[in-house]
């Protein structure tokens, strides 16, 4: 039996219907197991419809209306590896969520978990989608349910804030990506994601073309939070529910990223391809600054979610890096480590919401030492601490390595130092406020770091419902945590993994064959493709390396060192203004954001309009 | 395309740059949350501009194919479509961002983006 790729999409979309539309008869006990029913279920659905795509793109018109000689009359699903590998993930990160949910909120309408299913329903058509429009519309939608989500706790001051951020900012890159699609109808007169790419190939490069692609390009990084795109997420992760968190970092910067993908491999690689050297610079050069920037904002965090959020863009940085190399062995590496990223991530905000749900605050020096005797959670933060830096054998591993390997044959070698440096850092602050919260290592309680006023602790513990200190946190809460770790040591010792993946990215990078089977309906198997070996004695020191790393910088507690001599004070006393400086940047201001963004887009367009000439 | 035609098409598009810079401009400077959704407003009519004016053909009449002859010249109606949708996905943003801000008046009792200084560093 085959299945219809739209399945997936259409069931959560009704049940979520159906909550809303029974919301004043249904009681929480129904909602509850009703939507995590749906979520597994639908996660099912797209297990499935990854097996049936892993041989070649599953095509599927809506309505039969197939293209007719190569001319597209409606609209498609194109369904390939990749893409159902996303959309599986998205439904299992779901799944996870409402379990979690279940116990963490005392009290929560049907209309959060209708928002829920709403949003996996666009994430999966967004996975799915061979329609630029459609891509668009899909995002849009996942886009208010997260706004919506994010500002749930609307009784909350900060939370309205952190969504307003949130929303604002999306918002404008989603005209961004609309005005790009606008341009590139007006170009090639269609939506489809392969008819445009052919009908571009067509001509060389010219400046309609680039102003497109940089205008999807903003859209794409803002919602991935690249540099100097990110400045809504520390906001948007630090206001909202925990399980919204969750979603947050394991789906939406990996959407993004998607995103840039799809639309780079589909539409733009002909008639960009010969231009693919600068192009190359240019990204490496956001991720670069994406990375690091985002480490060392994450070091400097003492709110957990924030800390989180900035481990997430510094993690999108290194993704974006494995992206940049734009050919298929780099692809790989960052697929793997897009999947096995965006499990870490949601293991850990799993694992900050059971501290927030235990102790009503997730600052870091509110908690100093109260959770000693928590030892399955302190166990999951710790190991999902390591599994950030990429111990081996977890699946980020994997995915570093591959694309570490794949940067250094291109002539990069300087990428693996950066991801030395990046994921040392990052997870160095995890380690670190593991510690401190669960051991009392460290500074003591009430010393509080030189900084710009911080989040009040109080205000971070609304809505939630509190569990009095010393009661064990319900199973359902610290069990997804232990399962997302358990996936994502899966992803790296599943053999042949590294196979599968390159052959994902050799056809996800093969425009040509994308356009075939889209427009021609000539489905060719894919060809599997051996992924380059792996050497342990080459890998393995970089990974060590990091993760010895990011235990000494954990573990040595943060103390103003001995500044003897004018000459190292003055220096220590630039470096403290330097970061000060760089906190303020980070001012949560609507407007900030909106300023930023215009900067990066136009020096996006600036550089590619010189690269791309 | 004929030079009256470039010239006429021009103008559209600078009208939609326009629209954008200008609403944008009012997002980043903007010192009252219901001002900050109108400009968000206005830099999405930016879009709507845009996709009308590039479905547009001289000449051109509605695109209803009722009672007119066969090839009658009309207007692209895949963009109408789009901005149709786009005019949705506008409303609702707007919308929820107005509750935003409703609930931010009653919690806070301002408007002033500025005033809301909790989430910094």
């Amino acid at each position: 039996m085959t299945l219809i790729p739209p399945l997936p999409v259409a069931v959560p979309l009704l049940v979520a219907a159906l909550l809303v539309g029974a919301g004043p008869f249904v009681r929480r006990r129904v909602a509850d197991p009703v939507a995590i029913a749906t979520a597994a279920a639908t996660t099912v659905l797209t297990a499935l419809l990854f097996a049936q795509a892993a041989d070649h793109p599953l095509v599927y018109w809506f309505g039969g209306w197939t293209p007719r000689d190569g001319v597209v009359v409606g609209i498609d699903f194109a369904v390939d590896r990749t893409g159902a590998a996303l959309a599986t993930l998205a439904g299992f990160l779901m799944t996870s969520a409402l379990i979690f949910t279940w116990r963490y909120f005392e009290a929560v309408g049907t209309l959060f978990h209708a928002l829920m299913l709403v949003f996996l329903a666009a994430v999966l058509g967004f996975c799915l989608s061979g329609d630029l429009f459609n891509l668009f519309v899909f995002f849009e939608l996942l886009s208010v349910a997260a706004y919506a989500l994010a500002g749930y706790r609307s009784e909350d001051p900060r939370s309205l804030q952190g969504a307003l951020n949130f929303a604002v900012t999306n918002s404008v890159g989603g005209f961004m990506v609309l005005s790009g699609i606008a341009l590139l109808y007006g170009r090639s007169g269609s939506l489809n994601l392969a008819e445009i790419g052919r009908a571009l190939e067509r001509e060389p490069v010219d400046g309609l073309v680039v102003v497109a692609f940089v205008l999807l390009l903003t859209g794409f990084f803002v919602k991935a939070a690249v540099v100097p795109f990110h400045f809504w997420l520390a906001d948007a992760y630090a206001v909202a529910p925990a399980p919204v968190c969750i979603l947050l970092a394991g789906v939406v910067s990996e959407l993004g990223l998607y995103a840039t993908v799809r639309v780079y491999w589909t539409a733009f690689a002909g008639v960009l391809g010969p231009h693919a050297a600068g192009l190359r610079g240019v990204l490496l050069g956001a991720a670069a600054l994406t990375a690091l920037l985002g480490a060392l904002m994450c070091y400097l965090q003492q709110h957990l979610a924030r800390l989180l959020a900035f481990a997430t863009v510094s993690h999108v940085g290194l993704t974006l890096a494995g992206i940049a190399l734009l050919q298929p062995d780099g692809l790989a590496g960052a697929l793997l480590y897009l999947l096995a990223d965006g499990l870490v991530k949601a293991a850990l905000f799993v694992c900050v919401g059971v501290v927030q749900h235990q102790f009503g605050t997730i600052d870091e020096r509110d908690l100093h030492g109260r959770g000693r005797g928590r030892t399955f959670t302190f166990g999951m933060l710790l190991l999902g601490g390591l599994a950030l830096a990429g111990l081996p054998p977890f699946g980020t591993f994997l995915g570093k390595a591959l694309m570490e390997d794949a940067a250094s044959r291109a002539g990069h070698a300087w990428v693996a130092w950066l991801f030395v440096v990046a994921s040392a850092v990052s997870a160095a602050a995890v380690l670190r406020a593991g510690l401190g919260v669960f051991t009392g290592w460290g500074v003591p309680a009430g010393s509080r770091a030189d900084g710009p006023d911080q989040p009040e602790a109080e205000a971070s513990r609304s809505g939630s419902g509190r569990a009095p200190d010393g009661s064990r946190p319900p199973a359902t809460m610290v069990a997804p945590a232990a399962v997302l770790l358990l996936a994502t040591l899966a992803l790296g010792l599943a053999p042949g993994l590294a196979g599968w993946a390159q052959t994902a990215a050799t056809s996800l990078s093969d425009h040509r064959a994308y356009a075939a089977a889209v427009l021609d309906g000539v489905t060719s198997k894919a060809p599997a493709v051996a992924a380059p070996a792996l050497h342990l004695p080459e890998t393995l020191p970089p990974a060590v390396l990091t993760v010895v790393l990011a235990v000494l910088l954990a573990a040595v507690p943060a103390r103003r060192p001995h500044t003897r001599g004018r000459r190292r004070k003055v220096a220590w006393r630039g470096v403290l203004r330097a970061t000060l400086a760089l906190r303020r940047l980070h001012s949560g201001q609507v407007g900030d954001s909106i300023a930023w963004l215009v900067v990066g887009a136009a020096g996006l367009g600036g550089l590619l309009t010189a690269v791309l000439r | 395309m004929t030079k009256e035609g470039s010239a006429i098409s021009l103008l559209p598009h600078l009208v939609a740059v326009w629209l954008l810079a200008v609403g944008l401009y009012g997002i980043v400077t903007s010192r009252n949350l219901v001002h900050m959704v109108t400009c968000l407003a206005v830099t999405q009519s930016s879009t709507y501009v845009l996709l009308l004016t590039i479905g547009y053909r001289a000449g051109g009449t509605a695109p209803i194919f009722l009672d007119v002859p066969v090839g009658t010249r009309a207007v692209d109606p895949v963009v109408k479509a789009l901005a149709l949708t786009d005019v949705v996905v506008g409303a609702t943003v707007s919308a929820l961002l107005l509750a935003l801000a409703v609930q931010v008046h009653k919690r806070h009792g301002t408007l002033d983006p500025e005033e809301l200084r909790a989430l910094r560093g």
